[in-house]
């Protein structure tokens, strides 16, 4: 009986707090996301002839993010039945935007125009237990093209 | 030392070509980080301590790369790629790689 109390707390918990918590990264991510428009992410690898001259940087971004109780909860049901394990969806989806962003705002630091030849790579963490941690970590790296000021751009 | 994604560095002319230089290393979290994250785990959002713990090995992986790159007389690693593996419970390897030129 007081463990299954425990185990309801824990969910109700990570409900509300996880529930609170995404809600809140995801008004961060719109706004920040907004605020570095200017710098295109672009994934290729050749650069336009008309670019040149111009000097470049590497510039990266990594993050890890934890799935809530709740949430793990709710994606174990979902492998009985199978289908689309939306919460996992929103938190891949959250350690992306943030990464892109994190590596956007490096080169914003740096005076950066573009970023090219961006990679993702996605690499989940666990402890190996049963209940392993479910979290993911995103690096999202690429070039930081900085062109001189008299371009016009 | 220039470090670019890209296949070329733009405005500069490759002289020779050094072949492939890489660095890695392994890194395991501490038990207090690892009790945080449990608690983090409850109520979902940002395990810092690991988003930290993995940028530095990440840029220790880096600091071999560039050392190995300039042993054999390079000035530029093109093309660096990064990859990600987990060894076993708790350690992962962060590995980069690249390609080493003489730049003009």
């Amino acid at each position: 009986m007081e463990e299954l109390i425990i185990f309801l707390i824990l969910l109700a918990t990570g409900f509300i707090v996880g529930q609170y918590l995404e809600q809140r990264h995801y008004k961060s991510i719109r706004s920040r996301e907004h605020a570095l428009r200017y710098i295109p992410a672009i994934a290729s690898k050749h650069l336009p002839e008309e670019f040149i001259p111009c000097s470049t940087t590497m510039v990266a971004g990594n993050v890890v993010i934890s799935i809530d109780f709740f949430k793990k909860f709710v994606s174990g049901l979902r492998t009985i039945v199978g289908g689309r394990v939306s919460s996992y969806e929103t938190l891949i989806d959250r350690a992306r935007r943030e990464a892109i962003l994190r590596m956007k705002e490096q080169a914003a630091a740096e005076g950066a125009n573009y970023v090219f030849n961006i990679k993702m790579e996605t690499s989940s963490i666990s402890k190996g237990r049963q209940d392993s941690i479910g979290s993911v970590e995103v690096l999202a790296y690429g070039t930081a093209i900085i062109q001189p000021k008299q371009n016009g751009l | 030392m220039i470090l670019t994604t890209l296949e070329t560095v733009p405005g500069k002319t490759i002289t020779r070509h050094l072949g492939l230089v890489q660095g890695s290393t392994v890194r395991a979290k501490h038990a207090g980080r690892d009790l945080m994250a449990s608690f983090k785990n409850i109520f979902g959002g940002e395990l810092k301590g690991y988003t930290e713990l993995l940028q530095e090995s990440r840029e220790e992986a880096i600091n071999r790369m560039t050392e190995q790159a300039q042993s054999i007389g390079a000035n530029a690693v093109l093309n660096i790629r990064f990859s990600t593996s987990s060894i076993t419970q708790g350690a992962s390897e962060l590995y980069t790689y690249g390609t080493a030129v003489i730049l003009e």
